[in-house]
């Protein structure tokens, strides 16, 4: 079953990490999705922008668009992993893994995946690449 | 990451907030930055232990100002308030008190702190120092060696202004819609000078002033995360982010000047422009344009051209004309003048800033583009004595070198 593995952590507190800080844990993220890629369980990645990027658009009425994000919370999200998972068990030992990774506060909510489209995008133009 | 690393961030992170929510409890910016330090001290024994609360800020509020109060009470009458250990067991009390930050109190608490930093009794030597020890948390040492000065005379700076806002007072009722807009616009320009400081140094200078443009972006965000759907303070971090993200090409190896349309493109920060980018998507859905949302899609249009020759200078000569009428100045129509040459040539861009020469006579910049427009026109003889004038006026031996390049070229011709 696809899991989301959707990250909230503070993002005043993430803001405040140094680069050397963010390189470190970025390269033990990168690490657990190599070895999640090899196994052939990783997904789409995304990381987002801090929520002061966000904008929100009210369904129904008259469609208000907001600045800010959906919800005020003290957390935020701040991106998602989507990830193979044969079952709940394994999805909290993959968030466990990539909780020790990551370091810090904040939570992993694991969402099982009722449709998913890999999407058509062309062109990817992103900030920072996975991949590399 | 280390737990440590964790608790460093969580503790920058938090500062802003809780030194303000100290200061208004104690109104004396002394007593509040000594309470937030104890508290912090106490946390750095307390979280690797007992594991870091849940709202770091909340936690140091409580404890720094149990902490100070304790402090004042000493001596009086000997009654220790319960200590922080227990505390941040009173999960109720924490929410609690995390329920409150989160009111609008919080908003012109962090507004405030930043605000007072910005008096107008102070000089804007004072102004940023000040701003980056009390709401930055930078130490006074790393702050003297960006403004390259000792670090006894950085403190007494910092001391001095503290006392004037002292003998001054500050205003500690919450502040109505329009105080609170004059607040705001106030703070953004200081937060941009900040990133100036930052972003105009050069030569030996750079690494130790680099850090302020970067603690400028993060005071931005947290302004736009209080006041979300202010459109200029979307403006100003997009400018901040657009410009900073350039800077990784600005200088060659030698440390000198690189051009806008000499930089290589790859080595600019792609994450600083997506965000930048889309800050400024946003602020202009507002059609309430401003200073700083003109000059940020200015930058947009120079960051979204692949390569130079691709940028949109017509766009850029209207917008330069847009930001005439909001902040009338005579350098900002001489960068329009640069947009105008790529537009309609260097003879209407030399008429555009020659009534400006009075004005601008110690500018180096001016000289710099008179020369090269002159130079363009096939006026050596008039371009080699602006480009004498300008090398005179340079600040740094970069500028210099860039305009003697000009002068060398002309020479071999």
């Amino acid at each position: 079953m696809l899991y989301a593995i959707l990250c909230y952590d503070r993002e005043d507190v993430t803001g405040a990490w140094s680069q050397e800080q963010e390189a470190v844990v970025m390269a033990r993220l990168h690490a657990v999705e190599d070895k999640l890629a090899n196994a052939g369980r990783l997904g789409p990645v995304a990381r987002l922008l801090p929520t002061t990027a966000a904008t929100t658009v009210r369904k129904g009425g008259d469609q208000l668009v907001i600045d800010g994000p959906f919800a005020e919370t003290k957390e935020q999200l701040l991106g998602f992993f989507i990830i193979d998972c044969a079952s709940l068990d394994q999805a909290i030992e993959t968030a466990k893994e990539l909780g020790r990774a990551n370091g810090g506060e904040g939570a992993y909510e694991l969402r099982p995946l009722l449709a998913y489209q890999p999407g058509t995008v062309r062109d990817l133009i992103v900030a920072d690449s996975f991949s590399e | 990451m280390t737990d440590l690393a964790w608790i460093d961030a969580a503790l920058t992170s938090s500062r802003p907030q809780a030194v303000g929510a100290l200061l208004r409890w104690f109104r004396d910016l002394d007593t509040a930055e000594e309470a937030f330090q104890d508290a912090c001290l106490r946390a750095l024994r307390n979280w690797p232990l007992k594991g870091p609360p849940r709202d770091p800020a909340a936690w140091l509020i409580m404890v720094g100002r149990n902490a100070a109060i304790d402090q004042k009470r000493k001596g009086a009458r000997q009654e220790p308030l319960p200590d922080e250990q227990l505390i941040s067991n009173l999960e109720d009390a924490e929410a609690d008190a995390a329920e409150r930050l989160d009111g609008a109190g919080y908003r012109d608490d962090v507004l405030r702190l930043l605000f007072i930093c910005c008096h107008p009794d102070l000089p804007a030597t004072q102004q940023i120092p000040l701003a980056l020890r009390v709401v930055s948390g930078l130490s006074v040492s790393q702050i003297a060696r960006a403004f390259l000065v000792g670090e006894a005379a950085m403190e007494q700076r910092i001391t001095r202004a503290k006392a004037r806002i002292a003998s001054a007072g500050v205003a500690f009722e919450t502040p109505g819609p329009i105080e609170r807009a004059e607040r705001l616009g106030t703070v953004a320009a200081m937060i941009y000078l900040v990133f100036n400081e930052g972003y105009s140094a050069a030569g030996a200078r750079r690494a130790a002033r680099a850090p302020l443009c970067d603690e400028a972006i993060r005071l931005a965000r947290l302004l736009l995360r209080l006041f979300q759907t202010e459109p200029e303070i979307m403006g100003l971090a997009a400018l901040m982010l657009l410009q900073h993200a350039r800077t990784p090409a600005r200088f060659d190896a030698l440390g000198a000047v690189v051009l806008l349309e000499d930089q290589d493109r790859r080595l600019w920060n792609g994450r600083m422009i997506t965000e930048g980018l889309a800050l400024i998507d946003k602020a202009m859905r507002h059609l309430q344009p401003g200073a700083y949302q003109v000059q940020a899609a200015i930058a947009a249009l120079h960051v979204r051209a692949a390569r130079a020759e691709d940028t949109d200078w017509t766009q850029i000569d209207r917008l330069y004309a847009t930001l005439e009428r909001f902040q009338p100045s005579p350098v900002v129509t001489l960068n329009r003048a640069v947009a105008v040459s790529k537009v309609r040539g260097p003879a209407e861009a030399l008429a555009m800033i020659e009534p400006l020469g009075e004005r601008l006579a110690g500018y180096f910049h001016f000289f710099g583009l008179k020369g090269a427009l002159l130079d363009q026109l096939g006026r050596p003889e008039e371009a080699r004595v602006c480009y004498d004038r300008a090398i005179a006026l340079a600040a740094t031996p970069a500028e210099a070198a860039h305009i003697r390049q000009h002068l060398d070229r002309l020479s071999g011709a």
